[in-house]
């Protein structure tokens, strides 16, 4: 996914876009986070002055959800579900997998950027466990071999 | 020759395991062979191991085929699969599988059977009935609808949602909201999402409803954030709905105004509380609300508001269509009505199964799910979500029903239900409960923000042969501490699982200390 460097004033425009949404704030960090694949630290005093909140207003809601990230994102992010469902299909010797395969743990990004390695509980697949999802794509049923392949498909060549 | 339909679903699962695939090595195959079909990308029939499951249209009605590979498809051509030819892969008539057959599909009657976006399809299977039939009916008569059917949150809390709604009802404000908590963040449950993705409307539906109950004209659905294809769906529907004056300034052509839209979640598990999920939509960190107020009276921006499950809303159209008495029929003692249970873990057949209240986890692991995948004992099973009990087998013959679970020392919740075969470690599991709600805690409380990591050091020390015995008294103290110390079921009930593991496989907590085992 292509996403656009960080721009201030094509910041102040997206953010426009909810200023009259009641409670817009979320959506207008999941919009940031769609352009340009993170939240700038730039963007605080833009949704302050948007949504009329104090600057530690905006930090803290940020800095409470998961998916706000404040760094620019890998190419591709590769999540590995370890809840209970998975966990009874093998998902730890899945996340071991993982981490061994990618030379990452859990919350580190590759040197060059490509790939991002995170841990997720539940992705709604847990008849067909274990579950990955591998930017927006969900994939079920994913054993070693069958994650080896997925890494192969999405992230590409030259990776395992 | 006219053109022939193939269904192959569009949900999240199927397309895990390659749907979208055999979709398109349908499309390329019929079109080498010059033969004419028509994909309709439906939701799933909620069988998920038979995904994908390809269903064609057939005088003898629609027969399926499953697990289908994209390999698989030159070979069912061959077979004359459009003509219901027999394949190692054929199912027969899809209604007649015995898992679907024997199932009460009230709120999920319509799922994998239309077009999820075709609101003519919705229409023609039933949908909107119920709609039109509140909107000729005073607001206190759909509310007493409502609580004649006895549906009661399936969320997990199971409060009689006729008497939430009667209580915004009878609230007076300028502004009165609808929110619908489909923050389906339970391990094992996946019902929200296979009707979000399989039949929207019915949610657009139930929620509308809701709004002429209580008199309100604004709704928000809240996804979480781990569910992008729901998200697409819903959003999708509510554009066809906007079109097809479902929703707006005049519903169905009345007087009635009803607005909604999704807001996505940011990936916070407590999000799925409903007083931190009004804090999330309301832009701010997802902290719950100690209760009273009660949401009912000062929910959303402090307005009176119904924040109703998923699945509350979508068993609602039924309810007003049939009547309260048609869905109170189903059920046992003050459970009544269907809950949607999802079998889900290491199970050889599993899906969704959508049952009258009653029917005990025996039947739903053994005669639905046709036990564990890995071919092993089962040993234990989750029910409930993460902050559900785990129950040994001698348990399997509690009916499902909210007081038989709740006396158990265990709950129904959001109908999850997790097998485990006998490979499973409990105190790994009971250490994992612990370890989640120390991650998932919103902070708020000391008992669960504190206590959970507590726990895992507790129970770190048990594993470890530790002073075994002081260590579970000090558990089942935290535990208690954790119960009476917390405002929210996060706190309140991780203890529910670590109990349970504790009371039920104490064999797991038996270890010699690493100094002995080292000798």
């Amino acid at each position: 996914m292509p996403y656009e460097a960080w721009d201030e004033s094509r910041a102040t425009a997206i953010v426009e876009g909810y200023r009259r949404e009641r409670g817009g704030l979320m959506p207008a960090l999941h919009g940031l986070m769609e352009h340009f694949g993170y939240v700038d630290e730039g963007a605080v005093p833009i949704l302050a002055l948007a949504f009329n909140l104090s600057r530690a207003e905006v930090h803290g809601t940020i800095t409470f959800y998961r998916d706000f990230r404040r760094e620019p994102p890998a190419r591709h992010t590769v999540r590995v579900c370890r809840a209970e469902a998975c966990q009874a299909v093998g998902a730890e010797d899945l996340a071991d997998h993982a981490c061994r395969s990618l030379a990452l743990d859990f919350g580190e990004t590759s040197e060059d950027g490509e790939v991002a390695l995170e841990q997720v509980f539940c992705l709604g697949n847990c008849a067909l466990s274990p579950a990955v999802m591998v930017d927006d794509r969900l994939y079920g049923k994913v054993d070693a071999d069958r994650f080896d392949r997925l890494m192969v498909s999405t992230v590409g060549e030259g990776r395992p | 020759m006219s053109a022939i339909t193939v269904y192959v679903p569009g949900d999240a699962a199927a397309l895990s395991v390659g749907a979208d695939e055999v979709a398109d090595a349908i499309i390329a195959e019929a079109k080498r062979r010059g033969d004419e079909v028509r994909i309709v990308r439906n939701g799933t029939r909620g069988m998920l191991w038979l995904e994908p499951l390809v269903e064609v249209a057939t005088e003898k009605g629609r027969l399926g085929y499953g697990a289908v590979a994209p390999e698989d498809v030159p070979a069912l051509f061959e077979a004359g699969f459009l003509a219901g030819g027999d394949h190692p892969s054929a199912l027969g008539p899809v209604d007649a599988i015995p898992y679907l057959a024997r199932q009460t599909r009230l709120t999920f009657g319509r799922c994998g059977v239309i077009d999820p976006f075709d609101l003519d399809d919705y229409a023609a299977h039933g949908g909107l009935a119920g709609l039109d039939k509140a909107l000729a009916m005073e607001p206190r008569a759909i509310v007493d609808e409502v609580a004649e059917s006895g549906l009661r949150g399936r969320g997990g809390a199971g409060f009689p949602t006729g008497r939430k709604w009667l209580t915004v009802l009878e609230a007076e404000a300028d502004e009165k909201f609808i929110c619908c908590n489909a923050d389906e963040g339970d391990s094992g449950t996946f019902a929200d999402r296979i009707l979000m993705e399989g039949d929207p409307f019915v949610l657009i539906e139930g929620m509308i409803i809701a709004g002429l109950a209580v008199g309100a004209e604004h709704g928000l659905i809240y996804i979480r954030s781990e569910y992008p294809h729901a998200v697409r769906a819903m959003q999708r529907a509510i554009r066809v709905g906007y079109e097809r004056s479902l929703l707006g300034t005049s519903v169905r052509g009345s007087d009635k105004r009803f607005d909604l839209a999704v807001r996505v979640g940011g990936g916070a598990y407590i999000c799925g509380e409903e007083t931190s999920m009004l804090e999330s939509l309301e832009g701010k960190r997802g902290v719950i609300r100690a209760k009273p107020p009660l949401p009912a009276l000062k929910g959303l921006f402090g307005k009176p508001t119904v924040v109703n499950n998923l699945l509350s809303f979508a068993s609602v159209p039924v309810i007003l269509a049939e009547g309260g008495d048609f869905y109170r029929d189903f059920g046992l003692g003050r459970s009544r009505g269907t809950q949607a249970f999802q079998l889900a873990g290491n199970i050889a057949r599993g899906g969704l199964v959508e049952m009258a209240f009653g029917v005990t986890l025996r039947e739903l692991i053994e005669d639905f799910g046709g036990g564990t995948r890995s071919g092993r004992p089962v040993r234990a099973v989750q029910a409930g979500g993460p902050l559900g009990a785990y129950l040994p087998e001698s348990q399997f013959d509690l009916p499902m029903d909210y007081e038989a679970f709740a006396a158990a020392g265990a709950m129904v919740g959001h109908g999850g239900i997790v097998v485990f075969d006998d490979s499973v470690d409990m105190a790994k599991q009971a250490r994992f409960a612990m370890e989640f709600c120390a991650e998932e805690s919103c902070g708020k409380c000391t008992p669960c923000r504190i206590g959970a990591v507590r726990g895992v050091e507790v129970i770190d020390r048990i594993i470890a042969g530790e002073e075994r015995a002081k260590n579970l008294v000090v558990l089942d103290d935290l535990c208690e501490l954790m119960i009476d110390g917390s405002l929210c079921a996060m706190g309140g009930l991780t203890p529910m699982p670590v109990r349970s593991a504790v009371r039920h496989f104490p064999e797991d907590f038996d270890r010699p200390a690493a100094a002995q085992a080292a000798e």
